[in-house]
């Protein structure tokens, strides 16, 4: 099949819009990063037993889909049941029976299944009334937990493709680059820049071949918006690269995904087969002598590959380097030819801008900062997940009203935002904004949407030296600056963590840090230090404690602190279990003791204690 | 065990001969042989025509390539900053203690390597650890013996 006019592209939509109209109901197995690692394959392969044995007027095999992420993580594995807009949490293989007996065939609600709302205790029927989905806005994830995963027919059937037939047949390059620009899309994988100008600067460059990259290399650890519209969504990401390819001029295109990845690798290889076989990509789209197509390269593992230029060497086969930037990559970027770089993200917003144009994207969010912005919200929040919240919305809101607020009602110390480039935010910043300038100006930065809440139990020299550890390990090692500076803060880090530190440590820290920041080639070094800078600009008392107290408040740094069990023990053994050293012995039901000598302070019995018998000292 | 490296030529004949095709190359015969075999890094830098030392370079730069046979399965402990907070170090410990191993290293009977990884991007159910293709959430310190035996 392949689609040569819009007029065909619309009748297409038609066709599979009323296929979709004979479906009574929809079974919605969610198949996210989150889900996925709660075992949705078991629920959807018992799904598809249970309905092919059983007859249920209307329902057949096509009412069960898989698809890309619904967000609420925390509850996974998910099944929704369309069109009654229920969400099912926490779903086991051995209730499907039950909920297509009852929810499917029935139209009964299984209250134990329901969302329960953490302080009114009630359970919350439709999902759209959940608080953490009512506060939210979705433009890069729009598709989401609604269409199949990599499945061309869902992806038309909701208007795919729609904004690129617009693009190519109805407007000038200049005239769609013109829009991109006025819409203020700014670059979603962390550095902001706007992506019109972007485009214009790359397509001013005269040259017989331009480049257009998705980078999907989503290092940062604690993030994985990209990689869920990657799997769930992978069709948007090519129809923002077609469009962007249009306007610049490019002829071939390539994605960088990253190895971690595999289920992305796959999804985006059939959504890129299934457009070649539409005619959506390839010579002569739409009829037109504009010709596209795209190829992907999977990342080795490398967070450096994650920096515009290492990336374009890793894809020209190399060692992921990257370069001094006189010349930015727009202008001599993959193999010296002007190159269009930007993120999942970012190329997934762009059909919508398209279609809906630059004044309605301009409404959402707040000034210089338009549209909404996609976080992966982790760590000590209740509930964890993946959500779009438009620019400005306040931290607070972020952690509180979506997330729910923190795990066991403890009290929140920081949040980090931008991965091992951006930094630790505390409580007196809770209500400011959450877009680019602000981030930047509280000493963190946006990065690519990683948002992590930490509680009174996070160290935040731990945390420093957490990222310390992985921009040491994770530097190309081109530059001195950051393969010994960074090095050496880290050693530092480790000096003050395990309470050797004098307080003149602290300056030669941030005296070591002005130099990475000054000297480095790359964003991984210039902006290596900002985990260390923001906390001790935030929690330098913390760091005194380590230093001046020999003391880890927290109770994470293992020199500082040891650990002993309390009355409260009932004699579960989990702790025993969970000791790797064997340093915890005791019988069944009878109070269990610490051997002080062979502990090592790890904390892996308080992790596992349910009685909080096990008193950090 | 003598290893056949008969395959090399075909893997290498999927991908044009430039270059650029380097990495690619490479993962496809880590994902046949589990790791860089010797031989086949001499083919490859043959076949495209670059010298040995970037072929080297290239595979010691990257950290998903292996110049070390691993086991049947790659246990990857995910080390992200959602699953540090959350426990990640602890469960690496486990491991290392259940297995006799340190990341990086492959146990004597070729069963088992262990590996940490930056990030596998499941944050929401941290701590994560990998076997293989498949994920494991909200994995416990108590609970890795268990896993050690589903793997």
């Amino acid at each position: 099949m392949q689609i040569s006019t819009p007029k065909q592209l619309k009748e297409l939509q038609q066709k599979f819009q009323d296929k979709d109209n004979k479906l009574v109901k929809k079974i919605i197995v969610c198949h996210g990063p989150g889900c996925l690692a709660s075992g949705a394959e078991k629920i959807f392969e018992e799904f598809q037993q249970v309905l092919s044995k059983k007859k249920i007027k209307g329902v057949t095999l096509e009412a069960l889909k898989k698809t890309g992420c619904h967000g609420l993580c925390e509850k996974a594995p998910l099944v929704a049941i369309e069109p009654a807009g229920i969400l099912y949490t926490r779903v086991k293989p051995r209730l499907v029976e039950d909920i297509i007996e009852k929810t499917v065939k029935n139209d009964e609600v299984i209250p134990e299944l329901l969302y329960q709302d953490p302080e009114t205790k009630k359970r919350v029927e439709k999902y759209r009334d959940i608080k953490f989905y009512s506060h939210q806005t979705r433009i890069a994830l729009r598709n989401l937990g609604h269409i199949n995963t990599a499945d061309i027919e869902d992806f038309i059937r909701v208007g795919g493709y729609q904004a690129m037939a617009k693009a190519i047949t109805k407007m000038t390059p200049e005239r769609i680059i013109d829009e991109v620009t006025k819409s203020g899309l700014r670059g979603r994988g962390g550095g902001g820049f706007s992506t019109g100008r972007k485009w214009a600067t790359c397509r001013k460059v005269k040259d017989d071949t331009h480049y257009v990259i998705c980078n999907g290399d989503e290092g940062d650890p604690g993030a994985f918006m990209d990689r869920a519209i990657m799997e769930g969504d992978p069709h948007s990401v090519l129809e923002g690269m077609i469009i962007a390819a249009f306007a610049v001029g490019a002829r071939s295109g390539y994605i960088y995904v990253r190895e971690e990845y595999p289920l992305a690798v796959v999804n985006l290889q059939i959504a890129i087969e299934q457009a070649r076989e539409y005619g959506l990509l390839g010579e002569s789209i739409f009829g037109t002598d504009f010709s596209f197509d795209i190829q992907i390269n999977r990342g080795a593992g490398a967070f450096v590959c994650g920096e515009s230029s290492a990336l374009m060497k890793s894809v020209a086969g190399e060692v992921g380097e990257p370069r001094a930037k006189y010349i930015r990559s727009v202008v001599k970027g993959l193999y010296d030819k002007p190159t269009v770089l930007n993120n999942v993200e970012t190329f997934a917003n762009v059909p919508v801008i398209i279609d809906r144009g630059a004044k309605w994207f301009t409404g959402i969010g707040a000034p210089k900062n338009s549209g909404t912005k996609a976080f992966s919200l982790v760590g000590k929040v209740r509930n964890t997940g993946l959500i779009e919240v438009p620019m400005g919305t306040s931290l607070r809101e972020i952690i509180y009203d979506i997330g729910g607020g923190l795990i066991d009602g403890r009290p929140f110390k920081a949040v980090q935002t931008g991965g091992p480039s951006g930094g630790c935010l505390p409580d007196s910043l809770l209500d400011s904004p959450v877009d680019f300038d602000s981030l930047t100006k509280a000493g963190s930065m946006m990065g690519s949407g990683g948002m992590i809440v930490m509680d009174d139990r996070t160290c935040m020299v731990d945390v420093a030296k957490y990222f310390l550890s992985f921009l040491v390990s994770e530097s190309c090692g081109k530059c001195n600056p950051c393969r010994e500076g960074l090095y050496q803060l880290y050693k530092l880090a480790v000096k003050v963590s395990e309470g050797r530190a004098e307080e003149d440590d602290l300056e030669k820290m941030e005296k070591l840090s002005d130099m990475i920041i000054i000297g480095s080639l790359c964003g991984l070094g210039k902006s290596g230090p900002n985990p260390f800078l923001s906390t001790v600009r935030y929690f330098r008392e913390e760091y005194l404690a380590h230093i001046k107290e020999k003391k880890c408040p927290a109770g994470v740094c293992r020199e500082l602190i040891r650990f002993e069990i309390n009355d409260k023990c009932d004699g579960c053994t989990a702790c025993i279990l969970a000791c790797a050293y064997n340093a915890i012995t005791g019988k069944k039901k009878e109070p269990h003791v610490i051997n002080q000598d062979l502990c090592t302070h790890c904390g892996a019995c308080v992790t596992v204690c349910t009685r909080n018998a096990i008193d950090v000292i | 065990m003598k290893l056949d490296i008969t395959k090399v030529p075909a893997i290498i004949d999927r991908h044009p001969r430039k270059a650029s095709s380097l990495i690619m190359i490479l993962q496809d015969i880590q994902k046949e042989y589990n790791y860089l075999p010797s031989e086949a890094l001499h083919k490859t830098a043959e076949a495209l025509d670059v010298p040995m030392s970037k072929v080297y370079s290239v595979a010691t730069f990257y950290n998903a390539f292996s110049l070390k046979p691993r086991g049947e399965k790659v246990i990857r402990v995910c080390v992200g900053t959602a699953c540090h907070i959350r426990g990640s170090r602890q469960i690496q410990e486990q491991f290392e203690h259940h297995l006799k191993i340190k990341p990086g290293e492959t146990t004597p009977d070729m069963k088992y390597s262990l590996e940490v990884v930056g990030c596998v991007g499941a944050c929401a159910m941290a701590p994560v650890v990998m076997i293989n293709d498949k994920y494991y959430g909200t994995v416990k310190a108590n609970r890795i013996k268990q896993l050690v035996g589903k793997g």
